[in-house]
């Protein structure tokens, strides 16, 4: 049986079609639901093996991107989230969707024995050049355990936001989630080279960091929008290198559907 | 309690606000000002303790890495932390006035309740501490001019507690005006005070109707008649009687020219036109698509964020209110500003400056349409001296739709029910304030014409009347737009009747009278039809979404218009005379052809300056910056995006998604506008900009056999007999150029009345026509960009080239205008069209690109700089008309229908038999010595540049 998604939904969440399209070209059934309703009905979540949180500007983003979700999801579903992901099933987290489960702290998650896992250790803020862009990125993946993922790999993906940038709380936490593997994506040059500077790192996120895991492996957040290179023809020079059979997005919910066959 | 949370950017992050506002204080030379630093300010009203304060503020306003914060309650002493540099420094708060919408305080609300705290309102500001030595004169238009705008904003300064402001409670009292018995004078005197702008025969023909009533007009009736015979709802000046010329009496312009194309071409995938909130086309078997463009000048004028976002969220409103309801997917946006570079000391009193204005409409857009998901995926800038004052703002929306969602009924019986945001003071008289023309005082005498827009509260709405619409809950629908409730029930209630109660609207604060509650045009509204057995169902979907909606009225069969108040009639229409009633408008136009000098021709052997100058012309120049700040790929339907070639930086055509999901079928969005050819002749001004409009959906292998096209008429006040002359010399190319290209207009909208007065004396706008061109695009794998892709590729050139540089580029970096504006020839473009989309959809073509401003020298120079690759073209081979004799005619002659396309050479006979009997010629071959080189008419390089130079003159001059 193939695995079931629920794309989470709530005022101003605006990538949940394209991601629910995503997941359906992977081989999931996905279905868009209401935060409300899973508010209501929590039991619902018992149900799905994939937890998506799409982009969009939740609540307007009008507290910080993803912060009103985020606060949401900590006061009312917070020990339903907990057995979601203790129970072995996959969280992904896209643009917004990355801003929300890291300001639940579900991202990246503790480091050390005894931390809180839903408490808030990094952000994601104010691109450095001040503005919301969108452009298209270079990744690479940089941890051997996420699910979503293979290391080494390269990924072309559009980024598109204004509050980008990923800022560990301080040197040593940086650290810690280099040396745990948390760091799952990072911004490349275009053969995949360490430091791409401005525009490479579109944000100025520290460490080049695009995408981060949990100690699981099975919880993911990226800023770049996978579900926006689905096909070869979504890439911005098609025209002129040919389209691919499929886009470089597609293989992260391929890598979720195939997790549990 | 009122509780003062202020949140700091933590050191050494930067702060972001206040860098902007150095920026903009050193772009209007304000001086002693050293630094900026921002905090973001909120204030609760609210029973809670400080320790609960404290855990609201960490939990939502102060992120717990990347800021700090402080708190106080009752403006007593801070607890919490501040950062060192702003002790001393001089603080400002701004913070919007009572009223005006505030999203923020919105979702702050909720989302403290949501943590289980009590709280009776927010409110949220941000405050400003400034270093250096400004003196009051510098600190005053440091507040007024780069951090608050005075409609809609107040400075606080320090040390002044917060209060919040109540409405008072509004004591109902009926209005009545006494009309019957005033003189014409009286009538024209009370049509201004009331910011009626209705005309004196307008003002006859309502007393009149009530001399034949017996009685006086209520408050209430005359102003629903003002909105809805407003030049802004009906086009009295379009549909009016015109004496042309002495010559010609047109008798409704819009039917004997833009709908007569429609008409006469009568196209079978013309689904609903000039009749619903947008034009209706096929898409394929099982959707239609719609498509709408609106501008919102007036209001971008005096509060260019503001304006420009409610621009874009009411024409949102459009196809959502099409039909059954239209899901939007694809924003454009067309802006026109003065020069960025004007001199802040020649502005005129009262003028906002171009640069300014330009951030403040491209942010509004920005975060209206990224916030509401829909991709902004095409537009254009146009600069102008003229626009000064008065920019045009210029809003597209796609819409998509299930085929049997395209109609709507309105039944007897049906409950009227406003859905989504609540109404307030906001936008009160938007449509006679956007019928009238700017002057010194608009921006305080309008500013309650001024809205703030809230996306969330529209997308929210969207996502539920989607759903309402799919599982069939209501009749009808429309927006409250211009005219708010007056029009979107007068409109569904026009053939019925319709009783409504106005005191059931829920508000936003106390206070507003029924009037007031009748017209405001608060944003993020919709009003639908229900009938009555689906009403439960439909306000269960719109709880479970968090939509507020709200039964006000029924729909009748009496075919009067009757409104109460508290159980109280205080007004009723007759639904005839408020829609047949307005009285024909008779206007004289004239036109008489402008006399410029034709310049002298140059005897220069080199041009390599002249196209380096147009490329960082404003208008010419990437528009980069303005572009990535638009979510051009949201929904996941891009397939052709506005910067193209290896570096993602060159400029495109048009935009091309495919909407639906796993289907190869797409739909091609352009545009065209020339307002510098309306200097010389209106009639080739909008007939180059339908061709410009169809050469870019073209270009990307859109079929002009299935184009749609829109025209949007912003024009200066045509009382005028000029200024209507110069309209109607455009109206009538828009029919010659629409019936023999085959695209009929299917919607349109015009502004009449854009002009500024200043204590100087008056600035017209150049008659600017918007034509927006929707494509369908058989298959998007057959698509082309203009990037060149391949060395030893061979450039041909499709179209004729003829002596037409008057109001070109080229000679307007000369300061020159000409006589001979760019025409094109019917008889032979739609054959050029038809060939050129054969070409594309049959693989043959490596990159096109349309020639347009600054003619053959700038596309070539746009493709090399965007494909990275060098090209060699030789003048001598292109096809020209007998007097084109000189080098610069040939680089930047503008003559329309004309393509620069890329063809791979062991292709280029098929390419050549696919243009069978259309003007082409091999002029030149793609290289990679990185270099543009153009041979001259005497055998000598004319031109030859590097392309690196060239594309860095292209992306420097607005690179912000």
């Amino acid at each position: 049986m193939p695995p079931k998604a629920l794309v989470l939904r709530t005022a101003g969440t605006n990538c949940d079609r394209e991601s629910e399209y995503a997941f359906g070209k992977a081989g999931a059934v996905a279905e868009r639901v209401h935060v409300n309703r899973l508010i209501a009905e929590p039991q619902l979540l018992d149900g799905y093996q994939i937890l998506c949180l799409p982009g969009g500007f939740s609540y307007g983003d009008d507290l910080g991107a993803g912060r009103v979700l985020a606060s949401q999801l900590v006061v009312h579903l917070r020990d339903r989230l907990a057995a979601f992901i203790g129970g072995g099933k996959l969280v992904i987290g896209i643009c917004n969707g990355f801003q929300v489960l890291v300001k639940t702290g579900l991202l990246p998650g503790p480091v050390a024995e005894g931390e809180s896992p839903m408490a808030q250790t990094t952000t994601v803020t104010y691109n450095d050049s001040g503005k919301f862009e969108d452009r298209w990125v270079h990744l690479r993946v940089d941890t051997d355990h996420c699910v979503f993922l293979r290391k080494g790999e390269l990924l072309y993906l559009p980024v598109a936001h204004g509050e980008g940038k990923v800022i560990p709380r301080d040197k040593a936490h940086r650290e810690a989630l280099e040396r745990l593997g948390r760091v799952a994506l990072r911004y490349v040059g275009p053969d995949g080279e360490d430091a791409p500077g401005y525009p490479g790192n579109p944000n100025g996120s520290l460490g080049d960091i695009a995408g981060m895991t949990d100690a699981t492996g099975h919880v993911f957040g990226l800023m770049p929008h996978p579900e926006r290179h689905l096909s070869g023809y979504q890439h911005p020079q098609w025209t002129r290198l040919g389209a691919k059979d499929e886009g470089d997005g597609l293989r992260v919910f391929t890598r979720a559907v195939e997790f549990f066959a | 309690m009122v509780y003062e949370i202020e949140v700091f950017p933590r050191p050494p992050l930067q702060d972001a606000v206040g860098r902007a506002a150095v920026s903009q204080a050193a772009d209007l030379h304000l001086k002693g000002i050293r630094d900026v630093a921002s905090s973001r300010v909120y204030y609760l009203k609210s029973a809670m303790t400080a320790a609960e304060a404290a855990r609201a503020a960490r939990a939502l306003m102060a992120d717990p890495v990347s800021e700090m914060f402080r708190l106080r309650a009752d403006g007593g002493a801070w607890s919490g932390e501040a950062p060192e540099h702003v002790a001393g420094r001089k603080a400002m708060l701004v913070t919007r006035k009572a009223g005006v919408m505030d999203p923020v305080a919105g979702s702050l609300v909720s989302a403290v309740k949501d943590l289980g705290l009590a709280i009776e309102a927010a409110h949220t500001g941000t405050r400003y501490y400034v270093e250096g030595s400004p003196d009051e004169g510098a600190l005053e238009r440091l507040a007024w001019r780069v951090l608050a705008n005075d409609c809609i904003e107040d400075v606080v300064a320090d040390g002044k507690p917060f209060e919040f402001r109540e409405g008072r409670p509004y004591v109902f009292q009926q209005r009545q005006v006494p009309i019957r018995e005033l003189s014409d004078g009286e009538l024209e005197r009370l049509s201004r005070q009331s910011h009626l702008f209705l005309s004196l025969a307008e003002m006859q023909a309502i007393r009149d109707h009530y001399r034949g009533l017996g009685r006086e007009p209520s408050d209430i009736e005359l102003e629903t008649l003002a909105q809805t015979w407003s030049e802004h709802c009906v086009h009295k000046t379009m549909k009016g009687v015109i004496e042309y010329n002495g010559t010609e009496t047109i008798d409704n312009l819009l039917k004997s020219t833009i709908a007569r194309a429609t008409r006469e071409l009568a196209r079978p995938w013309c689904v609903s036109v000039f009749e619903d909130n947008a034009g209706v086309v096929r898409f394929d078997d099982e959707h239609n698509v719609c498509f709408k463009v609106e501008t919102h000048n007036h209001p971008s004028a005096i509060e260019p964020y503001g304006g420009a976002a409610t621009g874009i969220g009411g024409c949102i409103r459009d196809p959502m209110g099409t039909g059954l309801g239209a899901r939007p997917i694809l924003n454009t946006d067309v802006f026109c500003f003065a020069p960025p570079d004007t001199d802040p000391e020649t502005l005129p009193q009262g003028a906002l400056h171009p640069k300014r204005v330009m951030r403040g409409v491209v942010s509004g857009v920005r975060d209206y349409g990224n916030r509401m998901g829909i991709p902004t995926a095409n537009g254009s800038v146009y600069f102008d001296e003229r626009y000064l004052g008065n920019p045009l703002v210029y809003c597209g929306v796609v819409g998509i739709m299930p085929k049997d969602k395209s109609f709507k009924q309105t039944r007897t019986g049906d409950l009227a029910v406003v859905v989504g945001g609540r109404t307030g003071r906001d936008g009160i008289h938007g449509a006679t304030f956007s019928s009238a023309e700017l002057t010194e005082t608009s921006d305080t005498e309008f500013s309650h014409a001024v809205q703030i827009g809230d996306a969330i509260t529209q997308k929210r709405m969207l996502d539920a009347l989607l759903q309402a619409r799919d599982r069939g809950l209501y009749s009808a629908i429309t927006d409250c737009g211009a005219g708010g409730l007056s029009s979107s029930v007068g409109e569904m209630g026009a053939e019925l009747g319709a009783r409504v109660h106005l005191d059931r609207v829920p508000l936003k604060y106390a206070g507003l009278s029924y009037t007031e509650i009748w017209i405001s045009e608060a944003q993020e509204r919709m009003t639908i039809s229900v009938p009555p057995e689906r009403l439960d169902e439909i306000m269960a979907l719109f709880a479970s979404e968090d939509v507020e909606a709200t039964v006000i009225g029924e729909f009748t069969d009496t075919r009067r218009l009757e409104l109460f108040y508290g159980g109280q009639k205080v007004g009723e229409l007759d639904m005839g005379f408020l829609h047949n009633g307005v009285p024909r408008q008779r206007r004289t136009a004239t036109w008489t052809a402008p006399s410029h000098d034709e310049p002298r021709a140059s005897r220069k052997k080199n041009f390599g300056k002249d196209l380096h100058a147009i490329l960082k012309s404003w208008n010419v120049c990437s528009k980069h910056w303005i572009i990535r700040q638009y979510d051009h790929e949201v929904q996941g339907t891009s397939v052709i995006k506005p910067l193209v070639g290896p570096g993602e930086d060159g400029p495109g055509d048009a935009a091309v998604i495919a909407p639906v999901y796993g289907s190869t079928r797409g739909l091609a969005v352009g545009n065209g506008m020339n307002p510098k050819y309306s200097d010389i002749d209106p009639y080739a001004m909008a007939a180059a900009g339908i061709d410009e409009a169809l050469r870019n959906v073209v270009a990307v292998g859109g079929d002009p056999s299935q184009t749609c096209i829109l025209d949007n008429f912003c024009w200066g006040n045509c009382e005028k007999p000029d200024r209507l002359g110069g309209l109607v010399r455009a109206a009538k190319a828009c029919y010659d150029v629409a019936k023999a290209y085959g695209t009929p207009f299917v919607s349109g909208k015009d502004s009449l009345n854009n002009e500024y007065q200043t204590a100087g004396g008056t600035i017209a706008i150049p008659g600017t026509l918007l034509v927006s061109a929707m494509a369908i695009v058989p298959d998007v794998r057959c698509t082309a960009t203009s990037d060149l892709k391949r060395d030893g590729s061979v450039l041909y050139l499709v179209g004729v080239t003829k002596d037409e540089l008057g109001g070109s580029h080229y000679w307007a970096q000369k300061g020159k205008i000409g006589r001979r504006a760019p025409l094109p020839d019917l008889a032979t473009a739609p054959k050029v069209f038809a060939a050129m989309h054969a070409a594309i959809r049959g693989g043959l073509v490596r990159s096109c690109h349309d020639l347009s401003e600054g003619g053959l020298a700038v596309a070539a120079a746009e493709m090399a700089l965007a494909g990275r690759l060098g090209a060699e073209i030789v003048l001598s081979k292109v096809q020209r008309d007998g007097d084109v004799t000189r080098d610069e005619q040939i680089l930047f002659s503008e003559s329309t229908t004309r393509f620069l396309v890329e063809v791979d050479r062991l292709k280029s006979s098929e390419f050549e038999k696919t243009l069978y009997g259309v003007v082409r010629s091999q002029i030149g071959t793609v290289n990679d010595t990185g270099r543009l080189k153009v041979i001259g008419l005497k055998g000598e390089a004319v031109i030859d540049e590097s392309i690196d130079a060239l594309r860095e003159s292209w992306l420097r001059p607005l690179d912000w």
